[in-house]
């Protein structure tokens, strides 16, 4: 049996912050094994969107989730739904490269080792396979006991991502992953990336519209905590529907 | 015509110019006063500690090593009586279980007010430890006299003055130095590895001590030997609950004395140039230089920490 193409659907998603309305009604569905650009001027709840589909919102003070959100079908506002457990499915990538300053080595192996993984050699099988995936592996495969704070910026935002990819999880959410790095360590990123999306679903926030037109497969437009417009890449930067969109891709405003 | 105006103006000094310099100099001075009184207390102090040494011929190995202190007498060969190793031991030992059994508390206090509700941590938690800090030394003596003395008294026997009472106090006493160092410390850990740590689905609690407590180990140490550095200084509470024996003290119920209890004890009593008192001088030597040492340590950790 085919497994259905959406890996995450959401339902009219409202979100606030106290009083402060930051999503309005969102559905939008994320597909299974492509990459989908979330954009939309500062402030527009894209990042509040991200933060919504591994739960991280819940550590925010006052805030009120309503709608339904589905993982692989499954409710993840549900009330038996358990936050560590989803985190562990949805991998984060933030804007600014935070590794733990601790070992390279030590950083990729975090999510195993809280889950109670002791063997040595499923470790070690783990770290090398997850450098390799986000294409590090040859530049730190002689010091992965140096301090990850050593390493360049871009190379500690993949190390960021071989930590993700350490604990296998279903789904990445990128927030601005690029926009604190220089333009080689972005396209270093990007490349890494596109190899990933065979066997993750990828949702990028990005402020970059080349960016998004380069990688996605899927882009959505977000204005005001509202959804504007969304589809195909192509159809979005060719043929944007809707006037707003228009005028946000072809820089008028945002 | 103008630019001879133009020269004369630019070759007289100018009222910033003025103003600059009598602020350099008004600051310098200050400066100059704090080394002055820092360099001659050390100057005296050393001079007068180390009389005891060239003066009074007294041989540094058997100053540290011996253990009888009496510095009005002379033992059967003649030579002067002053074994400060009692008083160096009662120190150490009230300084390092001090810290050891307020680390932990320090810690946890630390912990959850930072991690666990900064909210109540904010509002009941730091007046609570900014009072604590500012309490007195004897009022903390005289609590250790009249309720924790009678206490070890009745629980562990003897006549309950001794290394055991000196630590609790003493431990009280470093307790909100100790914390509010490592919640500084704990603070000082950037929010993003908490969120990172998170997001790869750890728990609250690994989060805490995979990634805050291990990323601000070197803070952590740092104020901990901060409050070892307060507690080998503090003379008076110690001093009233320790039980002032110049005996090495064999267990934690006997009656001891650390270094500060028997310079505050014996001060008034002896003649200035006088071996005894000669010898009162080098105990605060001594005390003068641990500081200096633990000093060296939090800024050898410091450093370490750095790097990270």
């Amino acid at each position: 049996m085919a497994e259905p193409k959406e890996m995450i659907t959401v339902q009219d998603l409202h979100l606030y912050y106290g009083q402060q309305e930051a999503l309005r009604g969102v559905t939008i569905d994320f597909h299974r094994n492509e990459i989908t650009a979330v954009i939309g001027p500062s402030g527009c709840g894209k990042s509040s969107l991200l933060k919504t589909i591994n739960r991280l919102n819940d550590l925010v003070p006052d805030v009120t989730v309503t709608g339904t959100v589905k993982l692989n079908g499954q409710d993840i506002y549900a009330p038996n739904m358990d936050a560590v457990a989803l985190r562990k499915e949805v991998g984060m990538l933030f804007q600014q490269p935070n590794p733990f300053p601790f070992s390279i080595y030590d950083n990729v192996i975090y999510g195993l080792r809280i889950s109670g993984e002791k063997r040595k050699n499923v470790l070690d099988e783990a770290v090398e396979r997850s450098l390799k995936a986000a294409a590090i592996w040859d530049e730190v495969k002689d010091r992965l006991h140096d301090n990850a704070m050593s390493l360049s910026g871009g190379q500690q935002q993949r190390i960021c991502i071989a930590r993700v990819l350490a604990t296998q999880p279903k789904v990445i959410l990128m927030d601005e992953p690029t926009s604190a790095l220089d333009p080689i360590s972005s396209s270093e990123i990007e490349r890494t990336m596109l190899k990933l999306k065979d066997d993750y679903s990828i949702v990028i926030v990005t402020r970059n519209m080349q960016q998004a037109s380069r990688i996605s497969d899927r882009t959505a437009f977000f204005l005001a905590g509202e959804l504007i417009e969304d589809g195909p890449t192509r159809d979005i930067f060719m043929q944007p529907q809707k006037k707003e969109t228009e005028d946000y891709i072809s820089g008028r405003f945002g | 015509m103008k630019n001879d105006d133009i020269r004369a103006s630019l070759m007289k000094r100018s009222r910033a110019a003025k103003n600059e310099r009598f602020g350099k100099t008004l600051t310098g001075l200050c400066i100059l006063i704090i080394i002055t009184v820092v360099v001659s207390i050390f100057f005296f102090v050393a001079s007068k500690g180390l009389a005891t040494f060239f003066t009074n011929k007294v041989n540094l190995w058997k100053f540290l090593t011996g253990t009888i202190w009496n510095p009005g007498a002379t033992d059967a060969q003649g030579n002067p009586q002053v074994g400060a190793l009692p008083m160096i031991v009662g120190s150490f030992a009230v300084t390092f279980l001090a810290a050891i059994v307020a680390t932990p508390f320090a810690i946890g206090a630390a912990v959850f007010m930072t991690e666990i509700s900064p909210k109540i941590g904010r509002k009941v938690l730091q007046p609570v430890i900014e009072l604590l800090v500012g309490i007195p030394s004897v009022v903390y003596g005289f609590i250790g006299l009249s309720v924790v003395v009678p206490f070890v008294r009745r629980t562990f026997g003897g006549s309950g003055f001794g290394i055991l009472s000196g630590t609790f106090v003493l431990f009280v006493m470093i307790l909100p130095t100790v914390t509010s160092m490592t919640i500084d410390a704990l603070n000082s850990v950037p929010r993003n590895y908490r969120e990172a740590s998170l997001a790869l689905g750890a728990t609250r609690w690994q989060t805490i001590y995979k990634v805050v407590l291990r990323a601000s180990t070197s803070g952590i140490i740092t104020a901990i030997v901060f409050g070892m550095s307060r507690a080998f200084g503090e003379a008076l509470a110690v001093q009233m609950v320790i039980g002032n024996a110049m005996l090495l003290p064999g267990n934690l119920i006997s009656p001891a004395s650390t270094l500060t209890s028997v310079l505050t004890m014996g001060m008034g009593n002896s003649v200035m140039g006088s071996l005894s008192n000669n010898a009162l001088w080098s105990l605060a030597l001594l005390l003068l230089i641990m500081p200096l040492i633990f000093n060296i340590i939090i800024r050898k950790i410091a450093k370490k920490g750095a790097i990270r």
